[in-house]
């Protein structure tokens, strides 16, 4: 309880600021513009940090849900029998509980599918190209062993492909990606915290004469530490707004998801998830704090 | 209001300053003397807890020094009224700002009223000069001011660190009756001085005594001074 009035108390000085301690010490010059420029640059990083980590998610989330929801069945057999393997698929798919639907697909759709190899004139109708069923699963998905059971004994020439070789290896790959960004946001909370505490050390071993009159003159550690804290904290809190609302333009600004790039496109904030980024100023604020206030006590300990 | 018992200082192996005993009553007035770099800066860094013992007692107003957190030392040194050899100005700060600073620092700015602060920059003869930054200042005007940021606070204890060492005579007795007139207000007061002269002036105007520092040791010195 005592912590949190001390930190309640801090921020509140934060704040309001202490013109004497603040007066106290000379401003830093070009050590101000580089802690704020600094904390702007790190925030505009962690915008696109957090459009990274939520668009891999999005994907990730989007990948296995499609994909998870439909199975194709293929039917390779002599052309005298396909088509009775063709319904026999079919009433076997019709008659299973956990599929929505099973539609045959089309020799147009066939060949759309197989124009980007084979140009668009394809005779498909001399090749022999496999039948492809297009099958939806309702939300409670079929069982997939059974399912292969009966179609292998109804339809020797069916192979159902449930889409998990393919699923895995992305859904793997979105969630690395998730990760990776969520670090990023990490490391660069840290690298500011690092940029700052060497920020706010430079100025405290410039202004060490200053520090060790106060001392002399009977000023406490806090009210030292505090025009620094103040400072450093005001310096990254206006950088990191710059920053971040520069990133968050950015963002707004890249093009809009198209089925083509839904990756590269999709990258951004989706509704009330532009929310997310606003908290990156705070954030900025809170790390400059602890780093200016652990590196100033840090200093005056050296001092009697 | 000041306790020694057989305390010491030494650093990197060599005593500064070895069995000191000393006890310094109220209201006294007290000159530390000695060749340069005997100590006398030393003993009042040990006053003021810029440095502690390293061995023996040191009591400052009541308060047994060793064991005490920064926030104590801190409460000790808004006691204690320091005039520095070297004045220890905030150099981009006014006379003004500079000598309200303790008030400042310990959140009583608001106890000293314009008329008080006139006659405390009056008394020192600066009045003209609050404006000014500490380098526009001339050496004698520095050490009065640095007099009177000591005692802005009202302080029960008055140390001065060779506060006439760069001054001509003339202001050395300017400085040395402020600080007689502080000690008529009941304030203690010690003086590290090599100005021998200074000390005769003092001791033909008031009671004073003389501390002399000689091989790491302080002894009170005797009468013919």
């Amino acid at each position: 309880m005592k912590k949190l009035y001390v930190f309640l108390n801090n921020l509140t000085d934060i704040s309001m600021g202490d013109v004497s301690a603040d007066k106290a010490i000379p401003p830093s010059g070009y050590t101000a513009n580089l802690t704020s420029f600094t904390a702007g640059a790190m925030a505009f990083l962690a915008v696109f940090a957090m459009a990274l980590s939520l668009a891999t998610g999005r994907l990730a989330d989007r990948w296995s849900g499609e994909l998870a929801r439909t199975t194709t069945v293929r039917i390779s057999a002599p052309e005298g029998q396909m088509q009775a393997q063709l319904d026999a698929v079919v009433n076997v798919l019709e008659t299973t509980t956990g599929i929505a639907s099973a539609r045959v697909m089309t020799d147009d759709e066939q060949r759309r599918l197989l124009e980007p190899w084979f140009g668009p004139d394809l005779p498909l109708e001399n090749l022999p190209i496999p039948r492809l069923v297009e099958v939806m699963e309702a939300d409670i998905g079929p069982d997939m062993e059974g399912l292969r059971l009966r179609l292998s004994a109804e339809a020797p020439g069916a192979v159902l492909d449930d889409h998990t070789r393919w699923r895995r290896p992305l859904v793997v790959a979105a969630n690395r990606l998730r990760s990776l960004g969520t670090i990023a946001i990490l490391l660069i909370a840290g690298s500011t915290a690092a940029m700052i505490t060497l920020a706010a050390q430079s100025a405290l071993a410039a202004n060490g004469q200053i520090i060790s009159v106060l001392r002399l003159v009977g000023a406490r550690d806090v009210y030292i530490a505090r025009a620094f804290v103040r400072r450093f904290t005001m310096r990254a809190l206006l950088g990191a707004i710059i920053g971040t609302t520069l990133g968050m333009i950015a963002i707004f600004f890249l093009p809009s998801a198209a089925e083509e790039g839904a990756f590269l496109t999709g990258l951004g904030f989706e509704g009330w998830y532009w929310m997310w980024p606003l908290l990156i100023p705070p954030l900025t604020a809170l790390v400059a704090f602890w780093a200016t206030r652990a590196a100033a006590f840090r200093a005056l300990a050296r001092i009697s | 209001m000041l306790q020694l018992q057989e305390a010491g200082f030494s650093y990197g192996g060599r005593d500064i300053l070895a069995d000191v005993s000393l006890d310094v009553a109220p209201g006294s007035f007290y000159f530390l003397t000695g060749p340069s770099g005997a100590g006398k800066t030393t003993f009042l860094r040990l006053c003021y807890q810029a440095l502690m013992p390293t061995r023996g007692i040191i009591r400052i107003l009541d308060r047994d020094v060793r064991g005490l957190e920064r926030e104590d030392i801190t409460q000790i040194r808004r006691r204690i009224g320091v005039v520095h050899q070297d004045c220890k100005f905030v150099d981009h700060l006014s006379m003004a700002e500079n000598i309200k600073m303790p008030l400042q620092v310990s959140g009583r700015s608001s106890e000293l009223d314009d008329a008080s602060f006139h006659d405390l920059v009056s008394w020192v003869g600066l009045s003209a000069r609050m404006n000014a930054l500490p380098n526009e200042l001339s050496s004698g005007e520095r050490q009065r001011a640095a007099l009177a940021r000591a005692v802005v606070m009202s302080p029960d204890l008055i140390l001065a660190d060779e506060p006439t060492g760069n001054l001509d005579w003339e202001m050395a007795q300017k400085i040395l009756r402020l600080l007689i007139e502080l000690n008529k207000m009941g304030k203690t007061v010690i003086i590290a001085t090599h100005d021998l002269q200074l000390i005769r002036m003092a001791k033909s105007k008031i009671p004073a005594r003389v501390l002399r520092i000689a091989n790491n040791k302080v002894q009170l010195a005797g009468a013919d001074l």
